[in-house]
C-alpha cells in the first residue's frame, strides 16, 4: 500500500543591493528592496496566490484524502509577513484544514551547520518558534537548506527532537536500493529519513514543458499511471519540489495548474494508494535499512554536492570571512546587525558566487541578480567589509560613551 | 588575401588577426595568396626569406610540425607600399616627409597623402590579381577595399571584405570624411561582409545602411604560442601591477585608465600602473598623470614588441582595456594567456564572448576603479578568474572562425555570377 508523499519548498532571497568598494565605510544598508517587493509580488501572483488556492479547493474536493507538506523559509516569511498578509493568509487558510504540514528548516536557509553548531541550533529553534506561532504546530519533520544532508547533520537533528528528516535519494546513499523506503539514519535514536525520488520529482518540476522530452506533454494521467505501476515494491514515493514549479518554472500556460489540479483524483483511482504528510508517513512505517552518509549531499544541480555554494575558492572565502563576525556580531548585542548578518547568511548569496555554471550558460543563470559570479563576489565582501568595520566602530563609541558616565 | 604584417610583430591588432585567420584556413587546406604591403628595405628582407626559402617557420622559431606544409599552401606578395594598419592621415603625412620609405630601386614615389597612397596601392595590388587564378578575394579593412574592388574587376571572383574596425570605432564623432567614403563603398559593393563582432554589425548596418543578411559575424580567436612562452610567470606579491597595453588613442581610452589609476591609488597607494604602447594621446596622458601627482606610481614603456610583450603579460597582476569602441579586442585573449586577469570595457567586441572577465562601461571610472581594487584585494578573486579564463581560451580558436570563413568562401563562390 504505497503512500505518496508531497513536499513544496517556499523561499525567496533577501536581494543585496549593488554596493561598491567606495560605498563601504559610507552606506549602511545592504538590501535592494525595490528588486525584491517587485519579485515577491511576481512569485505571489503567479504561483503562491493561484496555487495555494487550487490547493485549498483540491484539499477540500478530496475530504481529507489529499494532504502535502510546506517549508517555508524564515526569509520568505520575513518578506511575506512584511509585505503580502493575503499570501500569510492563503498558507493560514491551508493549514486549518488539519491535511497540511508546515515543516521547519534554518531560519536564515543558511550553510550554518558548517561553520557553527551554535548558529544552526539557534536558528533552528527560531524558525520551529515562527512556524508554531504562525500555524499552531510543532514541526515533526526538517529539511535542512537544498536539502543538504549527512550523519552528522542527522545526528543534530535528531537530538532537536525530530521524528523525520528529508534528504535527496541519490544512489551515491542509496547505492542500488530503491528511495521509495523509509530510513533509518545510522548513529540516530528515532529521526527516520525520507528520500526524494529525483526523477518522478524532476519530472513534473524541470521536464514537464520541455518540448524535447520524450514523455511530453505529461497528462495527469500518464504521471499517476507511472507512480501506479511502481505500486507493489513502494512503501511510499517522495515528490520532493519548489513551490514555484507552479507558475514560475513551469508558466501557467503550460498546462502545470491543470495537472496538478487533476493528479489528486487520478492518483486516487487506484484504491491503494494514498496521500500522506512526512510526519505521517515516519509515523506509520518502519525503517527498511539503514542509511550511510559520511559526507554531505544536497539536491543542487547534476553533482547534488556541496559544490554549488562551496566549491570554489571565493565561496568559501566569502563564508569564512561571514562566520569569522560571529563573535563580534554577538557580542555587539545589537538586533539590527544581528538580522543583517543573519540575512547575509542564506545561501542563495553563495550559490550566485557559483562558477561551474557559468561556462555552460546554464538555466541557473535565471536566478543569479548578477552579471557574472565575480560580481557576485565583490559586491558580497565588500558589504562585509562595511559591515565588520560597523562593527569595530560603535564598540569605540560606546567606550567613549561610558567613560562619559565614569564619575570623575 | 589582401591582408598586413606577416608575421605580425605587436600585440592584437589587424595583423595578429590575419596572421592567425591564414595559417588555420591554410591548415583546412585552403591555398592563400597573401599580397601585403611594406615599406622600406629593412622590412622587406624578412618576407623575402619567409618566400624563397621553404622550411623557415612563420614563428620566427624553427618550424613546428605542420608548418612546412602550411608553407606550402601560401605565398606572400609584398608590395612597395607606406602603409600600416590603423594608420591615420596625420601620421601618414609625418612617415612621408620623414623620407622614412623611398623606393630603392625605382624613381616611383609613395603617394603624398593617406589617401592617395591608398588608391596607389590599390591599383598595384589589385593588379596583382593579372597574374594569379584563385577563386575568393578576402580583404582586410578600408585600405585594401579599392584593391579588393580592382581585383574583382579584373577577375569576377567574389570580395568579401571583412571588417576589424570602422571610422566611427576609431575616430569616434570626428571622422576622415574621405577614409568614410572609401569604407563605405568597400562595404556597399562587397558580395560579403564578415564583422568581427555583433557590436561592429550593428555599427555597420546602423551607420552605413548596409543590409543585415550580407553581414555574418565570425570572432576572432588568439594564436596559441605555448613553444614561444619563454617567460614563466614572474610576479611577486608586494607591488602589483596593473596595464593598460595598446595604442594611445582616442579608441582605446587611456585617459579613462589614467583617471582610475588615481582613484586607485587614493585607496591603494602601492600599486603600479604600466601604459604600453606608443600613440597620439600619449604627451597628453603624461601630462595629465603629472597633474594627479601620480607620477612615481605610472610607467609609459612606449610600444613593444614580440618578447617585450610577453615579458610585459608575465609580470603583471590584471590587464585592464578601456577602449571607447573596441570592434573585437584580441589583447586580452593574450593576457589570459598568461593568467592575467581582465577588466573590459562593455563597449567592446570581445566582451560578447568572454565570460571570466569582469566588464564594466568605459566611461565609469568610479566603477573601474572599484573593479580593479576588487581584483587586487581578493587574490581568490583574481585567482578564479585566471583559472576559469584559462579553460574559456580553449575554446576560442583560430579554428573556429576558419571554418566559418571557409564556409563564407563556399556560399560566395556558388552564388557569384558566371564569368
Amino acid at each position: 500500500m504505497p503512500s505518496l508523499c508531497l513536499y513544496f519548498q517556499v523561499h525567496q532571497p533577501c536581494r543585496l543591493r549593488r554596493y561598491s568598494f567606495f560605498d563601504v565605510g559610507h552606506v549602511h544598508d545592504y538590501e535592494d528592496e525595490a528588486e525584491n517587493h517587485r519579485i515577491l509580488d511576481r512569485v505571489a501572483q503567479k504561483c503562491y496566490l493561484p496555487a495555494n488556492a487550487l490547493l485549498l479547493k483540491l484539499i477540500e474536493e478530496q475530504q481529507g484524502k489529499f494532504r502535502v507538506a510546506f517549508s517555508l523559509s524564515g526569509v520568505v516569511l520575513d518578506q511575506i509577513e512584511r509585505r503580502r498578509p493575503d499570501v500569510l493568509e492563503s498558507f493560514r487558510r491551508l493549514a486549518a484544514t488539519g491535511c497540511v504540514e508546515f515543516l521547519n528548516e534554518t531560519d536564515s536557509h543558511s550553510l550554518a551547520f558548517l561553520f557553527s553548531p551554535r548558529e544552526f541550533r539557534a536558528q533552528v529553534l527560531l524558525h520551529r518558534k515562527r512556524i508554531r506561532t504562525l500555524f499552531g504546530k510543532d514541526g515533526r519533520t526538517f529539511r535542512h537548506t537544498e536539502l543538504i544532508y549527512s550523519n552528522d547533520l542527522a545526528k543534530a537533528v535528531d537530538k532537536l527532537g525530530y521524528a523525520v528528516i528529508l534528504a535527496e535519494g541519490t544512489e551515491k546513499i542509496l547505492g542500488r536500493r530503491s528511495p521509495n523506503q523509509v530510513y533509518h539514519p545510522v548513529g540516530c535514536g528515532k529521526l527516520k529519513l525520507l528520500l526524494r525520488n529525483y526523477r518522478l520529482s524532476d519530472d513534473v518540476a524541470f521536464r514537464f514543458s520541455e518540448a524535447a522530452w520524450s514523455e511530453h506533454p505529461l497528462t495527469a494521467e500518464k504521471y499517476a499511471h507511472w507512480l501506479h505501476r511502481i505500486g507493489g515494491e513502494a512503501a511510499v514515493v517522495n515528490l520532493f519540489m519548489d513551490y514555484e514549479t507552479f507558475g514560475e518554472h513551469q508558466w501557467r500556460e503550460t498546462g502545470i495548474f491543470e495537472f496538478l489540479s487533476a493528479l489528486p483524483g487520478e492518483i486516487l483511482r487506484h484504491p491503494d494508494f494514498f496521500f500522506q504528510t512526512p510526519a505521517e508517513v515516519a509515523a506509520s512505517h518502519d525503517p527498511a535499512g539503514k542509511i550511510d552518509c559520511p559526507g554531505f549531499i544536497s539536491w543542487a544541480d547534476a553533482e547534488r554536492d556541496m559544490t554549488a555554494w562551496l566549491g570554489n575558492a571565493m565561496q568559501q572565502d566569502a563564508a569564512r570571512s561571514l562566520y569569522g563576525l560571529e563573535s563580534a556580531v554577538r557580542r555587539r548585542k545589537d538586533e539590527g546587525i544581528f538580522k543583517t548578518w543573519r540575512m547575509l547568511q542564506t545561501s542563495d548569496h553563495f550559490y550566485y558566487m557559483c562558477t561551474k555554471w557559468f561556462s555552460d550558460g546554464d538555466v541557473h543563470r535565471y536566478f543569479n541578480p548578477f552579471e557574472s559570479p565575480y560580481e557576485a563576489y565583490i559586491n558580497y565582501m565588500n558589504i562585509l567589509d562595511d559591515l565588520s568595520q560597523s562593527l569595530k566602530q560603535k564598540k569605540e563609541c560606546i567606550h567613549d560613551r561610558d567613560a562619559q558616565t565614569l564619575p570623575l | 588575401m589582401f591582408g598586413w604584417e606577416f608575421p605580425p610583430r605587436m600585440s592584437g591588432g589587424l595583423g595578429t588577426a590575419c596572421f592567425g585567420m591564414t595559417k588555420a584556413l591554410a591548415g583546412l587546406g585552403h591555398r592563400i595568396t597573401f599580397v601585403l604591403p611594406h615599406a622600406g628595405e629593412t622590412s622587406a628582407a624578412p618576407f623575402l626569406v619567409l618566400v624563397s626559402a621553404s622550411g623557415i617557420s612563420l614563428s620566427g622559431t624553427d618550424p613546428e610540425e605542420g608548418e612546412t606544409e602550411l608553407l606550402r599552401r601560401l605565398t606572400v606578395h609584398p608590395l612597395p607600399a607606406l602603409l600600416s594598419p590603423y594608420l591615420s592621415a596625420d601620421r601618414y603625412r609625418d612617415l612621408f616627409l620623414s623620407g622614412e620609405g623611398r623606393f630603392r630601386d625605382t624613381a616611383a614615389v609613395y603617394g603624398p597623402d593617406l589617401i592617395a597612397e591608398v588608391t596607389r596601392y590599390g591599383r598595384a595590388a589589385g593588379a596583382v590579381a593579372r597574374r594569379l587564378s584563385f577563386e575568393i578575394i578576402h580583404a582586410h579593412d578600408w585600405m585594401t577595399a579599392p584593391a579588393a574592388l580592382l581585383a574583382r574587376r579584373i577577375s569576377g571572383k567574389p570580395f568579401i571584405l571583412h571588417v576589424h574596425s570602422l571610422e566611427y570605432d576609431r575616430s569616434g564623432e570626428n571622422v576622415n570624411h574621405q577614409i568614410l567614403e572609401i569604407e563605405r563603398e568597400g562595404l556597399g559593393k562587397a558580395d560579403r561582409i564578415i564583422a568581427v563582432s555583433h557590436r561592429t554589425k550593428r555599427m555597420i548596418v546602423e551607420r552605413y545602411g548596409i543590409p543585415q543578411e550580407k553581414i555574418s559575424v565570425i570572432y576572432n580567436a588568439v594564436t596559441r604560442a605555448e613553444a614561444q612562452r619563454v617567460y614563466r610567470v614572474e610576479r611577486k606579491g608586494d607591488r602589483k601591477m596593473v596595464l593598460f597595453l595598446g595604442r594611445i588613442t582616442f579608441q582605446k581610452g587611456p585617459d579613462y585608465f589614467v583617471e582610475a589609476a588615481a582613484r586607485v591609488l587614493q585607496v591603494l597607494p602601492d600599486v603600479t600602473f604600466v601604459m604600453a604602447g606608443a600613440g597620439n594621446m600619449m604627451g597628453q596622458m603624461i601630462e595629465r598623470v603629472g597633474e594627479l601627482g601620480i607620477g612615481n606610481r605610472f610607467h609609459f614603456t612606449g610600444f613593444l614588441q614580440g618578447e617585450e610583450i610577453e615579458r610585459i603579460f608575465s609580470m603583471s597582476d590584471l590587464y585592464v582595456m578601456p577602449s571607447v569602441s573596441e570592434p573585437f579586442g584580441i589583447s586580452p585573449l593574450e593576457a589570459m594567456m598568461y593568467d592575467v586577469p581582465v577588466i573590459l570595457s562593455r563597449q567592446s567586441g570581445v566582451a560578447e564572448i568572454l565570460k571570466h572577465a569582469l566588464k564594466v562601461d568605459f566611461w565609469d571610472v568610479r566603477e573601474m576603479a572599484a573593479k580593479i581594487i576588487a581584483v587586487l584585494k581578493h587574490p581568490v578573486l583574481a585567482g578564479e578568474m585566471a583559472e576559469k579564463a584559462r579553460e574559456e581560451l580553449l575554446k576560442i580558436r583560430w579554428e573556429t572562425a576558419a571554418e566559418l570563413i571557409a564556409e563564407i568562401y563556399r556560399e560566395a563562390a556558388a552564388s557569384a555570377p558566371a564569368p
